[in-house]
């Protein structure tokens, strides 16, 4: 009785082929995994520590300190007029978040052998859950910022906020899709080069200051710009700036080709990691 | 009507051994560098200028075409490296086959081993929705089935305690329970039951058949051909990554035992991360050896045989004795043998490489298969270090010279042992 090709199967199970193997259904399927790893990452934070969650603003703000001085009493770099403190915090905090989704997903392959060596779930899950999860620190550090940028607003009168506040969320979705673009395709390249996760903390600290975080993309000479198109975060850090503070060289232009850019970038993230994802285990 | 679950159909899995690439950026920048200089690459191996590829390929599956049927269980056996690990992993999907298909209906959830994804910090409660998830269910399929899973694992008591807390076996059970009560449609469970107490572990054989019983369907996966034959209706045997034999579970599992496919004397770890052991002892090697210091896996029944093993210590300070358990083919333990070395009994060892050898008696087994589970123990407090199950395995043989306890007699004679007693005769001529 050979009813084979009349018989319905869930699933079939087939060697690798092409590079365009990639299943989006699939992780909508599993959204109450990712919901309990965002939950799993939030709940372990706060057991082990009290000052866990004071962490979120602690980093930021020390940081902070130490640019405002350093950059700004020290070096004296300029800040479109703007007051140390904010113009470093902004740029801190904006950083901040994609970096942590970068770092935090540079390693999935490899932190994760042992889960993913036994079981079977769609691995893009884990690295949207970290992205996922660095949201809620994020959301801390954005009401710190919040809350010195009201104090500066009644105070000063150099701050401007832009109507173009109204594409923050397509900011930040912005910053996570660059970070989990980048973080998965240097964990698929970790899987095959280890050397690889050395470099990607340095790499990211060296990332920053190509990136207008420490001083305005304004005071770079005219004929420097042109670097900074090349650098997608560069337009993201300069329009967060413009939408709170009003200040900074952002030009549409610029930004759609860095939203281009990410876009890109995340699409070759999530084809080379679902391409590494079915082999991975027998080289690990 | 039954109807076919899973269809596995002429699969082939390659693996490459050896190097497969540096592993770091940078070397394979120099191998590039100098391929586009001409030079030789400074990362070759010596006296290999042209390695042939195929050399340092497997196959760890070849043509394995298979249907289960629903409700089935089917025992899959072969000896270690037989291809059966490379087998679940494939259909558990962990990773992809070269070539082939395996098409199935439903859900699979694997036991390849229990307590996948648990997070330490978590309390029991939440591992269990973690855990679950990881395995495919939804939240609601695991609130349904909380309670449930809770009882059998019989931690109601810690169920809020985080599972850092929580002893082996009851981190275990909590495992188990979690695989076994999310209803997949097809459950995976490979050498599960090798840990936990003797009587949770019949609580899971029992588990697990009632799972049959519901229409569901088992691949199961074990050395132990007692619950291979109690539990399956239809088993598999792997041999060099081919089937060998497929049919009914006891015909299977006897005709493993008895064509010697399940012998193996010598055991090597070579690589040390996978040895069996911990952080301060790991196993190389364990072998059944002649009095002449070589391995076989068929020993004469007058010979004596020493069971050897090889370890290595990283950690001093502790008093470690080896101990072995010899099995045979219908799973009746034989004995229990510790380590007797006067001169280690009370110290603890320094670190180094060790080799310790049991040396039984000849005329003492009785023909037929030993298994020999081999484990290294602290017992004070008691800790165990390693505990490998199905180890080594050999095989007695009785050649019928007329000098060993049957002396000419060819038949089958009875008894898990068959020693060549001394006996004594009294004999008066009684004179009328």
């Amino acid at each position: 009785m050979n009813n084979t090709h009349k018989q319905k199967w869930d699933k079939i199970i087939r060697p690798r082929t092409g590079w365009f193997d990639i299943h989006p259904g699939e992780l909508w399927k599993y959204r109450d995994l990712i919901g309990l790893f965002v939950w799993r990452d939030f709940v372990a934070i706060y057991k082990q520590t009290i000052l866990g969650p004071l962490w979120y603003i602690v980093q930021p703000l020390l940081t902070t300190l130490v640019f405002t001085v350093i950059f700004g009493t020290v070096a004296k770099l300029p800040t479109d007029g703007l007051p140390p403190f904010l113009f470093y915090l902004s740029g801190v905090i904006a950083w901040r978040y994609f970096a942590d989704c970068l770092n935090n997903t540079a390693n999935t392959f490899v932190g994760n052998a042992h889960i993913f060596g036994k079981v079977y779930f769609p691995r893009l899950t884990v690295p949207v859950s970290v992205v996922i999860s660095n949201l809620i620190g994020f959301g801390i550090q954005f009401l710190l910022f919040i809350a010195f940028f009201l104090y500066y607003w009644q105070n000063s009168s150099v701050i401007h906020p832009q109507p173009a506040l109204l594409l923050l969320p397509i900011l930040v979705i912005q910053m996570a899709a660059l970070g989990l673009g980048f973080g998965i395709i240097v964990s698929s390249m970790t899987t095959r080069y280890r050397d690889l996760t050395h470099l990607v903390g340095f790499g990211v600290q060296l990332w920053m200051y190509a990136t207008p975080v420490v001083y305005p993309a304004s005071s770079l000479p005219e004929n420097w710009r042109w670097i900074l198109l090349l650098n997608p975060m560069a337009p993201v850090i300069e329009a967060f700036r413009y939408a709170f503070l009003g200040t900074g060289s952002i030009n549409l232009q610029s930004w759609l080709i860095s939203l281009l850019n990410t876009v890109f970038i995340l699409f070759v993230g999530i084809i080379l990691f679902s391409r590494v994802e079915k082999s991975f285990m027998d080289t690990v | 009507m039954s109807d076919t679950v899973i269809q596995v159909e002429s699969l082939w899995k390659e693996y490459r051994l050896g190097v497969i690439s540096h592993h770091t950026l940078t070397r394979d920048l120099q191998s590039w560098w100098a391929r586009v200089c001409g030079k030789e690459d400074p990362n070759s191996q010596i006296g290999s200028a042209h390695p042939s590829r195929s050399e340092d390929r497997f196959w760890a599956l070849q043509d394995v075409s298979f249907e289960v049927k629903q409700g089935e269980i089917l025992g899959i056996i072969g000896r270690n490296g037989a291809g059966k690990s490379t087998l679940l992993k494939i259909l558990s999907q962990v990773t992809a086959p070269t070539k082939g298909e395996v098409r199935f209906k439903g859900r699979i959830a694997s036991l390849l081993e229990v307590g996948t994804g648990f997070h330490p910090e978590l309390t029991g409660r939440e591992n269990i929705f973690l855990n679950g998830a990881i395995l495919g269910m939804s939240k609601n399929d695991i609130c349904d089935r909380l309670d449930e899973i809770v009882a059998f694992a019989e931690v109601e008591k810690f169920i809020d305690t985080p599972v850092k807390r929580y002893s082996s076996g009851m981190y275990v059970r909590l495992a188990f329970a979690v695989a076994a009560h999310l209803e997949p449609e097809i459950l995976i469970v490979d050498e599960v039951l090798a840990v936990g107490d003797a009587q949770f572990q019949k609580k899971c054989l029992g588990k697990l058949e009632s799972v049959g019983k519901e229409g569901r369907t088992v691949l199961f996966v074990s050395h132990d051909m007692t619950s291979i034959t109690r539990l399956c209706d239809r088993a598999i045997l792997l041999y060099q990554g081919h089937i060998v034999n497929d049919g009914p579970a006891d015909e299977v599992a006897g005709s493993y035992m008895d064509t010697g496919l399940g012998v193996q004397a010598l055991r090597l770890w070579p690589d040390m991360k996978n040895a069996p052991g911990n952080n301060i002892v790991r196993l190389r090697s364990a072998k059944i050896k002649l009095e002449d210091g070589s391995h076989s896996e068929t020993i004469d029944i007058r010979s004596p045989l020493g069971i050897e093993i090889e370890y290595d210590v990283f950690e001093e300070g502790h008093l470690l004795v080896p101990n072995y358990n010899l099995r045979n083919r219908e799973g009746i333990v034989l004995f229990f043998a510790l380590d007797q070395d006067t001169a280690w009994k009370e110290h603890s060892r320094c670190k180094g490489r060790y080799k310790s050898t049991a040396w039984v008696p000849g005329n003492f087994f009785a023909e037929g298969i030993v298994i020999v589970n081999i484990a290294i123990t602290t017992f004070m407090p008691f800790h165990v270090h390693i505990h490998e199950r199905d180890a080594v395995v050999f095989q007695i043989v009785d050649s019928l010279d007329g000098d060993s306890a049957r002396r000419e007699f060819g038949g089958s004679l009875p008894g898990v042992v068959r020693p060549l007693l001394r006996w004594t005769t009294d004999f008066e001529a009684v004179i009328e």
